[in-house]
């Protein structure tokens, strides 16, 4: 087992590879009452066309199915998951992202019999015709309820405008269509392929001592048999540079326009290192133009077309990447048209100075420190660095060495008007 | 040591609590205002904090008020607004990086408290009212707020449910005020209201993190000076009961019906049965164990999500979930039964255990969050109680089936409200 220090944040990070391909991490987390763990798989909706484990044909599944995989893994033949956690105090839970599946547990006693219960239920799936179908009614309420949510629809609505082929468009849970052609041997398909533990990482956080956690996740591995595997097939369709559509604008039950401006990164094949200080750059410039101490802020507020529903933001997996600016607006057109200029003039690069640098370096930094309070942030971001070949802990250094002209040449290869896209929610009478 | 403490003081006219604790990198202050819910003040109570907030004397913008906060290593700084039974309260919290995990060393808590008490006692006045042009944006803000509830049909059924429920009661009100007063507060009005409120209003200051309970109070009284009040309290069991059960349907262009049946309870934070009502909700809807979820979501397939929970201050239990328009008939009467499983004791003591290892796991979580923890030790100041979190989980801990169910008999269903789809009538 592998001991990392960190001496400027005080904590210790333990890691080790398991025989099977396993990842395992441990953060100690003394004074916290609750232990918090997710178990990991690189596997999200985008990974809808790939050759199944022991197949030589490329396979394209429905929609929805890595969610609905999640769904169902926590039926079992004798009862229900949750039940069972519960019954040990702890909470679980379990999200379907782009490009991960995560289940978790949170619990402040009994934390051994939890992660043996997280780890078997995950690595023990029952799926049969019945209770496939059972599910088709619980997601299509799921489905339902997004459907009436007008931030939902438009940040899907925002990806759908900027991706033409990428199954990115495509929304995590599917459509009530889609999921009706899931089956429990599709489900059985998807699961051999990507929950082979060589694709999964495990983390723990919490008040623990992690050579007794590792040593009993070490025994709970070795008593599953796992053949090693073949990388995981995947395909993606060619996606051009530029947006499939320069704006949309959905009519829906609301009183208040909402309005985002998007754009699409270059298609890139990023990780690591270079990923990392990439995401942080973009994230760095779009709060030197858009945060609340900036000029186009105070511009955009007092011209009355913003309100405190305004955000930003900048997310990158490997193959796709973007950034989405607005929230609800008076004169949706109006903050498009500005958002727009706005993002054009900051490609010229005369907005960025040392002074606005260092200030957003600083909030950067002292943003790192609050996430880093929660067990639930380290968890879960850490799991997403490391799928991408990056450390969560990198961060505070890689912020620290960004500077004015790096933050002027991302700007203005990223900024490009072919990739800019406007969605807009506006009421329907 | 318990699993929460605080220390309180009397400070210049507010409670000081302070909570040490070195698990956390960075120091958390939230300072509370409440007073009694009214039709007339909602609005300005709702405005009040948004102005404050956006600068002060000496950050006369916002912009440089947001500048120094990045200075400040990003310390964050916002307000909320809560009902808490009969009561509204404002909030105004920070957060701020512990310097001792930075490589600059200057000490961040006492800056902080600093700005804090410029947004709050040193606000840009011009005369006797607020600057006309931070007004006209922050009325402009809140009216979109208050709008906004419309346009998120969850958060729309529930503030239905509450408005139909509650219609004689000041909890009916809107936490974010009410639209057609908005246009009628000027600056002078708010900043009579301004100084009412701090003269008038309970105040408490929650400080939470790695911090010298000296260093806190010498802070806190150098930098507030309020005036001592007797804060205005309100007698909570004058609560409205009806006899007959409201039952609305409401018509919206939505694909997925809302359904939200709220009780009364007639039990209060703080009452020697609260405990029973604990597990009560954590029995019937609380949890994904519990047997709503059990019995809409598993076993008839009807929802996504179902939940009931506590409104502990107002003593109401709220039921919520999304199912298809035309399952409100099964749904409503799969509720109604588990109702009634409940009240003729239908449940196991491994129910019961289940629930209240589940119930001690969430307070305990709860209180690894900073927030968290002062948000359950202002339950202490909302009721004027003094109950320790070892205390609370102790009495929840002893509670027996016969408490659970002699509990159940005081629950009364008062309003069942249905959004399904249809014409706007």
């Amino acid at each position: 087992m592998e001991k990392i220090e960190f001496n400027q944040l005080q904590e210790k990070l333990f890691h080790e590879k398991l025989d099977n391909g396993l990842e395992v991490y441990i953060l100690p987390k003394n004074g916290f009452n609750k232990t918090y763990a997710t178990f990991t798989t690189k596997y999200g909706s985008i990974d809808n066309h790939f050759i199944p484990l022991g197949k030589e044909e490329y396979l394209k599944v429905p929609d929805g199915i890595a969610h609905f995989l999640e769904h169902k893994l926590f039926e079992k033949e004798d009862g229900d998951v949750f039940q069972q956690f519960s019954k040990q105090g702890a909470s679980a839970n379990a999200f379907t992202s782009f490009t991960r599946t995560a289940y978790l547990f949170s619990s402040t006693s009994d934390v051994e019999l939890n992660l043996e219960t997280l780890m078997d239920f995950v690595q023990e799936p029952y799926f049969s015709e019945k209770t496939v179908e059972k599910e088709k009614g619980i997601i299509g309420q799921e489905i339902t309820m997004y459907d009436d949510n007008p931030d939902w629809r438009l940040y899907y609505g925002i990806i759908q405008n900027m991706y033409r082929n990428h199954p990115v468009r495509i929304d995590i849970a599917g459509t009530v269509e889609s999921i009706s052609h899931i089956t429990k041997d599709l489900l059985y398909e998807c699961y051999g392929t990507f929950y082979h533990p060589s694709n999964m990482l495990l983390f723990v956080v919490g008040p623990v001592d992690p050579v007794k956690i590792m040593t009993q996740i070490k025994a709970n591995q070795s008593k599953k048999h796992y053949d090693s595997v073949p990388e995981i097939k995947r395909r993606f369709e060619a996606e051009p540079d530029e947006v499939a559509e320069k704006k949309q604008v959905l009519k829906m039950n609301v009183q208040t326009s909402k309005c985002l401006v998007g754009v699409k990164a270059e298609s890139n094949e990023q990780s690591g290192a270079e990923m990392l200080k990439h995401e942080l750059t973009l994230n760095m410039m779009l709060e030197v133009l858009f945060g609340k101490s900036s000029e186009n802020y105070h511009e955009l507020y007092s011209a009355g077309l913003i309100d405190d529903s305004f955000s930003f933001d900048y997310s990158q997996e490997k193959g796709f990447g973007f950034a989405m600016v607005g929230g609800d607006t008076n004169d949706p057109d109006r903050l498009a048209e500005d958002l727009e200029k706005m993002l054009l003039l900051a490609k010229e690069g005369n907005v960025f100075t040392t002074e606005n640098l260092e200030r957003t370096k600083r909030k950067k930094i002292g943003t790192f420190l609050r996430a880093i309070n929660s067990p639930e942030y380290i968890a879960n971001q850490f799991t997403r660095y490391a799928f991408n070949d990056m450390n969560l802990f990198d961060v505070v250094p890689t912020l620290e060495s960004i500077t004015v002209d790096e933050l002027k040449a991302a700007a203005a290869k990223f900024i490009a008007q072919e990739r800019i896209t406007v969605c807009q929610v506006v009421p329907k009478k | 040591m318990g699993v929460l403490s605080e220390s309180i003081l009397d400070v210049n006219g507010m409670k000081l609590h302070i909570i040490p604790t070195e698990k956390y990198k960075t120091n958390t202050i939230v300072f509370k205002m409440k007073a009694p819910l009214d039709k007339e003040n909602v609005t300005k109570r709702a405005l009040l904090p948004h102005v404050l907030q956006s600068n002060s004397k000496k950050f006369p913008t916002t912009s440089l008020l947001r500048s120094y906060l990045d200075e400040l290593y990003g310390a964050t700084f916002h307000v909320d607004l809560g009902k808490k039974g009969e009561y509204h309260v404002i909030s105004f919290s920070m957060e701020v990086a512990n310097e001792k995990f930075l490589s600059d060393s200057t000490p961040l808590l006492e800056k902080a408290f600093g700005f804090l008490a410029e947004v709050l006692t040193n606000p840009n006045i011009e005369g006797r009212t607020f600057n006309q042009t931070t007004m006209d944006n922050e009325k402009r803000s809140l009216k979109q707020r208050i709008q906004s509830v419309y346009d998120d049909k969850m958060k729309y059924s529930n503030f239905r449910l509450i408005q139909e429920m509650c219609k004689e009661e000041p909890y009916a009100l809107y936490v974010h005020g009410q639209l057609e007063d908005v246009d009628s507060i000027t600056s002078e009005i708010l900043y009579e209201y301004y100084q009412q409120a701090l003269a008038e209003d309970e105040l408490d200051l929650f400080v939470v993190g790695d911090v010298k309970s000296e260093e806190v109070e010498r802070l806190a009284a150098n930098l507030f000076d309020f005036k001592k009040r007797t804060p205005k309290l309100i007698d909570r069991k004058g609560d409205l009961n009806t006899s007959d059960v409201k039952e609305i349907k409401e018509a919206q262009d939505v694909k997925q019906g809302k359904l939200n049946i709220g009780f009364r309870t007639n039990v209060y934070y703080g009452d020697e049965d609260y405990y029973a009502l604990q597990l009560f909700n954590g029995i019937f809807g609380g949890f994904s164990h519990s047997k709503l979820f059990i019995n809409v979501r598993e076993k008839a397939s009807l929802a996504y999500y179902v939940a009931s929970r506590l409104e502990s201050h107002k003593g109401l239990m709220l039921v919520m979930s999304g199912i298809d328009n035309k399952n409100y008939d099964q749904a409503v009467s799969i509720i109604k039964e588990q109702m009634k499983a409940m009240n003729a004791g239908e449940f196991t003591e491994e129910e019961i255990n289940q629930t209240k290892a589940v119930i001690k796991n969430q307070l305990l979580e709860t209180i690894d969050n900073a927030r968290g923890m002062v948000e359950i030790l202002y339950h202490n100041v909302v009721s004027n109680e003094n109950i320790s979190l070892d205390h609370w989980i102790a009495k929840m801990d002893q509670v027996t089936k016969d408490e659970i169910i002699k509990v159940a008999g005081k629950i009364e269903l008062d309003t069942i409200y249905f959004l399904t789809e249809g014409a706007e009538q």
